[in-house]
């Protein structure tokens, strides 16, 4: 049998979920032994060259460009897994669910101390390359079906390590007391 | 059987200390005494048995409270009284009472009332301040909640930053009405008031009487909600992580219960 394909994506996160996968450490070498690697940030391969089997997911969608990437991972991979919270329930970009968009980009770009005298023309960013922001911050499983739910900020590198290899192996991973918190 | 009860009265009265005003019970099969009048959460704390809390509360030094809270609120204490489903936390203990408490079927209960609050409120841990001390979060990593299996409602929730030494947030309340009963003033007046119904419910603070209370009563204030829903201004995060109070032992593992360490490590593999 041909070792499983791997391939990841950040999406509203801050890369630390990404940073808690490599703190696995040397064990990243036994793992190279398991699995094949496809599109991540990782390697830095940008686009599908085949389908894979398991996606690790790291943050939630807060623009239109997410949600693409998003559908995009669950078109061409069997297993997707969200890591961590930002993918779980939002994270901390979904503390802005409950303040009016027109506020947070007021704030941001208008009304904040760093910002009033940079921008004298009171400029929102609108240049249509970027991508467009949701009125809200969803949590990965508000837009497709994820299979997997590994909690932390970020999950602990043997809650990732753990699941990981279970996977792959096709055995029940061990979650001791340790590896499962939320902060 | 009624006569067992007269019985144990008349001897309430002349004798309070005897053996006839102790009842036994069964809680999974292990045989215990109780005290009568006590619930069964009472006399599970008593030997020694683990039953999970968020309403209610011990009298002891760390709670700083002289009589148990019983609220009735959360129902995650939830077992089974010869055969019933009960809040243990409201519900006396009898003579001969079979409860069932340390089962697959009550923990999964237990982890969907968990999964329920997670999902009502606004929950993220990684920025507040009662993360690694807060009881809610504590039973989720003790039932091994990955994620709740409800959608978020995201529900908007008050934030109340006005008081001088305390922040109430909405975000994280989980109405479980301790502070109402709990903290009051010097002359016994209550500070936290539940306020609406149903869906609506919430806790308003009476901002005349909170003004100029005592750093003691924000501390009790802060420590006796299970949750960050009372956090005290000035000072935060400042416990370490690793020294924080579930940090290395999950909830429950005080009460040196075998079953609640096996469940609660996990080490199940
Ligand atoms: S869960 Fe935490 S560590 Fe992971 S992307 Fe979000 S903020 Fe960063
Ligand atoms: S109150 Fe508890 S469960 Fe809610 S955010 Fe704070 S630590 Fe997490
Ligand atoms: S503020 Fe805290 S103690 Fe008061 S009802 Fe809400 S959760 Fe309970
Ligand atoms: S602890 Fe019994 S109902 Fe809350």
């Amino acid at each position: 049998m041909s070792k499983p394909i791997i391939a990841t994506a950040s999406l509203a996160g801050c890369f630390g979920c990404h940073m808690s996968f490599l703190d696995i450490d040397e064990r990243i070498l036994d793992l190279v032994e398991l699995v094949h690697w496809g599109k991540s940030p990782i390697n830095d391969i940008k686009t599908f060259q085949q389908d894979c089997d398991i996606a690790l997911i790291e943050g939630g969608c807060c623009n239109d460009e997410h949600i693409h990437t998003l559908r995009e991972f669950r078109k061409h991979c069997r297993v997707l897994v969200a890591v961590g919270e930002c993918a779980i329930m939002g994270g901390l970009p979904a503390m802005r669910n409950n303040i009016p968009i027109k506020e947070c980009l007021e704030e941001a770009y208008l009304n904040s101390p760093s910002t009033s005298d940079a921008n004298p023309d009171r400029i929102l960013p609108n240049d249509e390359e970027l991508p467009m922001l949701l009125d809200k911050v969803y949590p990965c499983h508000e837009i497709v079906k994820m299979d997997y739910f590994l909690p932390g900020c970020p999950p602990r590198a043997d809650l990732i390590y753990g699941a990981l290899t279970a996977l792959v192996t096709g055995q029940e991973a061990e979650l001791p007391y340790e590896v499962i918190k939320f902060d | 059987m009624s006569e067992d009860m007269n019985g144990g009265m008349d001897n309430t009265l002349t004798d309070p200390l005897s053996s006839t005003n102790l009842m036994s019970l069964t809680i999974d099969g292990q045989e215990i005494q109780a005290e009568k009048g006590q619930t069964i959460v009472q006399a599970a704390q008593k030997n020694g048995i683990y039953i999970p809390t968020l309403c209610a509360l011990h009298a002891d030094k760390e709670s700083g409270l002289k009589h148990d809270l019983a609220p009735g609120t959360c129902r995650i204490c939830t077992v089974k009284a010869n055969g019933r489903t009960t809040a243990a936390c409201t519900t006396p203990i009898s003579q001969g009472l079979v409860v069932e408490n340390d089962t697959p079927e009550l923990n999964d209960l237990r982890k969907t009332i968990v999964e329920l609050l997670f999902v009502e409120g606004n929950h993220f841990c990684p920025s507040c301040e009662k993360s690694g001390s807060c009881d809610l979060q504590a039973l989720a990593y003790r039932y091994q909640m990955l994620t709740p299996r409800f959608h978020y409602a995201f529900t908007p929730r008050k934030v109340n930053a006005d008081m001088p030494k305390l922040l109430w947030d909405g975000n994280r309340c989980i109405l479980c009405r301790r502070c109402v009963l709990a903290i009051r003033t010097e002359e016994g007046e209550p500070l936290f008031v539940f306020a609406n119904r149903g869906d609506k419910s919430t806790i308003t603070v009476d901002t005349e009487l909170i003004q100029d209370i005592s750093e003691e009563l924000a501390q009790q204030a802060m420590d006796i909600c299970p949750v960050g829903a009372i956090i005290r201004k000035g000072k935060g995060f400042d416990t370490p992580f690793g020294q924080r109070k579930y940090d290395h032992s999950p909830i429950g593992s005080d009460t040196a219960c075998s079953s609640g360490e096996n469940k609660a490590g996990g080490e199940k593999s």
